[in-house]
């Protein structure tokens, strides 16, 4: 035996190193019909690496204080630090890029019903990483301590203020102060570097394994396992390493000239990643002209402003994140695939993604202006009749999904390489 | 793949349809050009002699001009460093911020970073259009910015230059402006190309790579 097998065999005696190299990479079996919409998995792997890694070497030179915070980016990291400009547009190029990807990837699993039967839990872990992500990134936002970060936090941190009775103390106990200041600062930069990023690395262990014990779905939505060789394999399956490794090798190079693209020629994102007004330090006492949250909020923003009572806006603002988490349970139809389902999911899976898109584009505007240019409506009704279609989409998904025809679902799956 | 394609198109729809909201109608295109350094030279003369005697740069050491913009070190401290500090100094002004307070009304900002937090268009315009308005303290209000606090201090250089060569120099002012707010720039886009282009030749490799693998996969 080889010097390097003889090492392997101690540690396989005293760590599963090989077995879980093979449970989860070299034996793992995945469906080999993966298309396009397959990469984003991996690539919000790759954009967490990134994260957490700029992360740490930003809060090497990063000053968490009311006074010094502004500074120490501005000066200490885009400024006198060699190479901090790059930790600083990696990591911010990267919080935009991560919700990209993740968003995505969430709308791969709504096309293919990757939620379903068995894969439930996969869907409410991955659920759970898309709130936590959620909470990381306005947290990190608040970080930079310019205008919008103020303001925006501002906003976001007055919401829990419309609940009846106890609502002002929680906001007071959420800042732990009046307003907004240095502690709400200090406390924040402990949960998003600390506490978050845990919850998060944790979240995703979970996903994984949940996933790895029933197997991937496939863009035909049929189980691979149901049609095994005579060794027991998947005969639609192929092992995930090598086969995937080197695929996802060049997803992830195309995913890189993208991001680097955007990181070194286009790092304020056209002032949606880096918002124009956080140029300029937080000041308490100067309100900007227009408060928007950062963009990837902005969907679920437009949710809260079309319901005009504070209270129920709140409510809608928080179900409109909630019920996706009950998904899996919403769906009826017999088949997982959009392929084999009717024309009215497929119908109604393409007017939710324009609606969401939409809500995104009236979360960023005055909800007063005429929406895209046309004189007869506002952002504002636009936003009112985008979130009607966005809960319709959840609501009546058990009636169409249980009564449409759907077409014949193929023993084999199709359309691989 | 068509499908995906009509999905793809479909969902950018909404995208396309947005319409430019409607700016100043005296915001103009500022000619700047980065790699125009006897421009940004010009500009940082600008800079020291008019704006930072009441503005501060804080967040700029007059080091980093000196090298970014090959302005030799004695010549900086001779020339462009008014303060009496180092040259690892930052670009503070000498004007106390309470007093400046009380004669404009509010501080004068810091204008490190104002071409980020204004763009460079505003910065421009906002510079070649104060006018005469009696009704000010000043007696000059801008188009732009709307009842601003700042004198025109500009005024002698704009009279005794005509409008032409003031344009030039308000470009070269602009253009500095822009470097200060992001000195890194430059760097960041040369290393840019190159970072991708490693990117493209690593895209062939794991290209090839790929189709060696799947190649016997049915």
């Amino acid at each position: 035996m080889s010097m390097f097998q003889n090492m392997m065999t101690w540690v396989d005696d005293r760590f599963p190193a090989t077995k879980m190299f093979e449970d989860h990479m070299s034996k793992y079996y995945a469906p080999k019909n993966f298309n396009f919409w397959y990469f984003f998995g991996v690539l919000s792997m790759v954009v967490l690496v990134n994260q957490l890694l700029t992360g740490v070497w930003l809060t090497m030179m990063y000053n968490p204080s009311g006074e010094g915070a502004f500074a120490s980016v501005e000066m200490n990291i885009m400024r006198d630090v060699d190479f901090g400009w790059l930790l600083r547009y990696m990591h911010s190029t990267g919080a935009s890029a991560f919700f990209v990807v993740v968003y995505l990837h969430m709308f791969r699993a709504l096309l293919y019903g990757s939620y379903r039967q068995p894969r439930e839990l996969v869907w409410v872990f991955g659920m759970l990483i898309f709130f936590v992500l959620m909470a990381e990134a306005f947290m990190g936002y608040l970080l930079p301590w310019g205008q919008m970060s103020y303001w925006g936090a501002q906003v976001i941190i007055s919401l829990p203020g419309a609940i009846p009775y106890v609502g002002d103390a929680l906001m007071e106990w959420i800042r732990g102060d009046y307003l907004i200041s240095g502690i709400t600062l200090n406390r924040f930069f402990a949960l998003h570097v600390v506490a978050f990023p845990i919850i998060l690395l944790a979240l995703v262990v979970l996903h994984i394994i949940a996933l790895h014990e029933v197997g991937s779905n496939n863009p035909d939505g049929i189980d691979i396992k149901a049609k095994k060789d005579e060794n027991g394999k998947p005969l639609d399956g192929i092992p995930f390493h090598p086969y995937y490794t080197v695929h996802d090798l060049v997803g992830i190079v195309v995913f890189l000239i993208v991001f680097c693209i955007v990181l070194f020629f286009f790092p304020e994102g056209g002032g949606y990643f880096l918002e124009k007004p956080n140029f300029e330090p937080a000041n308490p006492l100067k309100t900007p002209d227009h408060i928007a949250p950062v963009w990837y909020f902005t969907p679920f923003y437009a949710v809260l402003r079309a319901i005009p009572d504070k209270l129920m806006g709140v409510i809608g603002f928080g179900a409109s994140v909630a019920i996706l988490f009950v998904l899996p349970w919403l769906d009826r139809s017999p088949v997982k695939s959009i392929r084999y389902k009717g024309f009215f999911s497929k119908f109604a899976l393409a007017v939710f993604a324009v609606t969401f898109i939409i809500l995104g584009i009236c979360g960023v505007k005055n909800p007063g202006d005429h929406a895209f240019g046309l004189p007869f409506i506002t952002y504002s009704t636009v936003g009112e009749i985008a979130t009607v279609l966005y809960f319709a989409f959840f609501i009546g998904m058990p009636f169409w999904t249980s009564r449409e025809a759907t077409k014949p679902v193929p023993e084999r799956v199709t359309g691989s390489h | 793949m068509k499908k995906l394609i009509v999905l793809l198109v479909a969902m950018s729809l909404p995208m396309l349809a947005q319409a430019s909201s409607g700016d100043n109608e005296y915001i103009v295109t500022a000619p700047i050009n980065m790699d125009d350094k006897a421009s940004l030279q010009k500009g940082a003369q600008i800079f020291v002699n008019n704006c930072q005697g009441c503005h501060s740069a804080k967040f700029m050491r007059y080091e980093r001009v000196s090298d970014d913009l090959e302005i030799p070190a004695d010549i900086m401290m001779e020339n462009l460093v008014f303060t009496g500090g180092k040259i690892g100094d930052v670009m503070a002004t000498a004007i106390p911020q309470d007093l400046a307070k009380k004669w404009f009304g509010t501080a004068p900002p810091d204008l490190s970073l104002q071409a980020r937090v204004r763009g460079a268009d505003w910065v421009y315009s906002y510079l070649t259009s104060f006018y005469v308005d009696e009704s000010r303290p000043w007696g000059v209000n801008n188009h732009v910015f709307k009842d601003v606090g700042m004198p025109h201090v500009l005024q002698t250089m704009q009279d005794s230059m005509g409008e032409k060569e003031f344009e030039t120099n308000m470009a070269d002012l602009t253009n500095y402006m822009v470097y200060m707010a992001e000195p890194i720039r430059a760097t960041r886009e040369s290393l840019g190309y190159k970072v991708i282009a490693f990117l493209f030749v690593l895209l062939f490799f794991v290209y090839m790579l790929n189709r060696e693998y799947w190649k016997d996969v049915h």
